[in-house]
């Protein structure tokens, strides 16, 4: 099957590294700052509060809300066309930090999802090397 | 921070000569990305009475100015290749002005070339950028769906069926303006209420109706000093204010899903031109999505935050309508190539010398041109007087 067929794949970088390879070992991690407790979704190599450098890894206890989402019918890439109609978020973290992700066990119908719902962390296996955080609802 | 009084001190002193489009929009196959860019650049050139020769200043965005000028054959003295999605060549023409009045250039050209339906090479994301990494295996790809979830948002904070109602309204004025636009994509196709609330869905709440056009198009703008522009072809449009910025890139990192950058943008090119919202007669605001135009009014302070339902009600941006809105009939439809903020500034110049026929709204002295580029991330404002 030509690439751009296949769902597309994150290259890790040096930064995100460890965020993919705890994904991959059903861990969700981010970013805490030492210096001002600042919490951050994605990684990087400052803390964008107060710009220090002394960052630590918070592993997330998988609980948070849901803060915006849409039902996607329309395959915006080839490595879609199956997956529709699939439903895509925005998640805030109880530890404070919001990160896209995509909502699984639930119908894609407006009237079944509801912003603020509450939501739990899985993952979903994409292929050998990558792991996506992914949330369902709670219960 | 951005300094009012020196701004106001360059405030008037370029001006718009030329505007044009490519030759053909809509579906032109036989013409590629590149040679929109030098067919819309010869047809503003043209029309300010200006050549490629006079050009001492090139401004593009997607493609390198390398690649435009080269294939244009030029040299230019200043270049800027600012690309921050569809607002970066509202941005070009402050960036012009600026450039213009410290002396880096005096003719300054400005082009777009896209072939949003029709490109053989699309130009690829770096797959290790964090949208890529974060986003895409998600599927958040595309304007779309992250703008449908900022505008999920703003109905969770404003009441969903307002909102629904706002942005019907706004494809159906939208509409309205492209039935009276010859070289409008949705020209002969009018739109009513229910074939909106009918249209398929493309990425929920969003309609395909709610979405922009996906085109091939070129658009170019030639922008010189004051004193030049008196010898050009045509009424100078003189660039009176201007303010452009970004918060973000991936739609997961804006701040606040209902309040784009036009927040900054709006109120400080209106203070630079030392105008107010009453003094404008037109609004120009990229609309890639109803959405976008919604949130945009309240934004740019026409209205305040969850106050665009009413804003927008029973049709007073159609033709006719108290607050003409997208006389082009917009992104939505007329033609939107990809990156369609050059559109803006276009319309906005041919209602500012009164050269839109059927459209043409009555006694067009100011006019307000708005970009936003990427998932909702820049914004690019700009003022323009009738000279
Ligand atoms: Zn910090």
């Amino acid at each position: 099957m030509p690439e751009e067929n296949n769902r597309p794949a994150p290259i890790p970088q040096p930064e995100s590294d460890y965020y993919w390879e705890q994904a991959k070992a059903g861990k969700l991690v981010f970013q805490k700052c030492g210096a001002c407790g600042s919490v951050q979704f994605f990684p990087r190599v400052l803390c964008t509060s107060c710009n220090s450098t002394d960052l630590e890894w918070i592993e997330s206890a998988g609980k948070g809300s849901l803060f915006t989402f849409s039902i996607v019918h329309q395959p915006p890439h080839p490595g879609f066309r199956n997956a529709v109609p699939y439903i895509t978020a925005i998640v805030e973290l109880d530890e404070g930090v919001k990160m896209p992700s995509q909502l699984i066990g639930i119908d894609p119908e407006p009237e079944q999802i509801e912003i603020g719902m509450r939501l739990e962390l899985a993952f979903e296996e994409l292929n050998d090397s990558i792991s996506l955080p992914v949330f369902r609802p709670v219960g | 921070m951005p300094n009012i009084q020196r701004l106001k001190n360059i405030s008037g002193t370029a001006a718009i000569v030329g505007v044009a489009e490519s030759d053909s929009l809509g579906k032109v196959p036989d013409r590629s990305p590149l040679a929109l860019h030098a067919e819309a650049a010869l047809n503003a050139l043209d029309d300010a009475g200006l050549q490629l020769s006079d050009v001492d200043g090139m401004f593009t965005a997607g493609w390198s100015t390398l690649d435009v000028a080269e294939y244009l054959g030029i040299e230019p003295r200043f270049t800027d290749s600012t690309s921050v999605g569809g607002s970066s060549f509202v941005m070009h023409v402050a960036h012009a002005v600026a450039a213009i009045a410290a002396g880096y250039c005096e003719v300054a050209l400005i082009t777009h070339g896209q072939s949003g339906r029709s490109d053989r090479a699309p130009i690829p994301r770096n797959p290790g950028a964090p949208m890529t990494q974060y986003e895409y295996p998600y599927g958040i790809i595309g304007p779309p769906v992250s703008y449908a979830m900022a505008c999920r948002r703003y109905m969770h904070e404003y009441g969903e069926d307002r909102t629904r109602q706002a942005l019907a309204e706004i494809a159906v004025s939208t509409r309205k303006w492209a039935n009276l636009n010859p070289r409008a994509y949705f020209h002969d196709r009018p739109l009513s209420f229910d074939e909106y609330h009918d249209s398929r869905w493309v990425a929920w709440p969003f309609h395909l109706v709610d979405c922009c056009l996906v085109t091939d198009a070129g658009a170019a703008i030639v922008v010189t000093t004051a004193e030049r522009a008196r010898d050009c072809r045509k009424g100078a449009v003189t660039v009176l204010g201007a303010g452009e910025g970004h918060d973000h890139s991936m739609i997961s990192q804006m701040p606040d899903l209902t309040r784009a950058f036009g927040r900054n943008t709006g109120p400080q090119a209106l203070e630079m031109a030392g105008v107010s919202h009453a003094d404008l007669d037109l609004a120009m605001i990229y609309d890639s999505f109803t959405y976008t135009v919604l949130v945009t009014l309240e934004n740019l302070g026409f209205c305040a935050a969850g106050e665009g339902p009413d804003f927008v009600a029973d049709q007073v941006t159609a033709p006719g309508g108290s607050f003409p809105l997208n006389t082009s009939g917009g992104g939505l439809s007329y033609t939107h190539p990809g990156m369609y903020g050059i559109f803006t500034v276009v319309e906005a110049v041919r209602q500012l010398r009164g050269e839109t026929g059927d459209r043409q709204i009555d006694n067009c002295d100011l006019a307000l041109a708005h970009g936003t580029g990427g998932l909702l991330s820049s914004t690019g404002t700009l003022v323009l007087g009738s000279s």
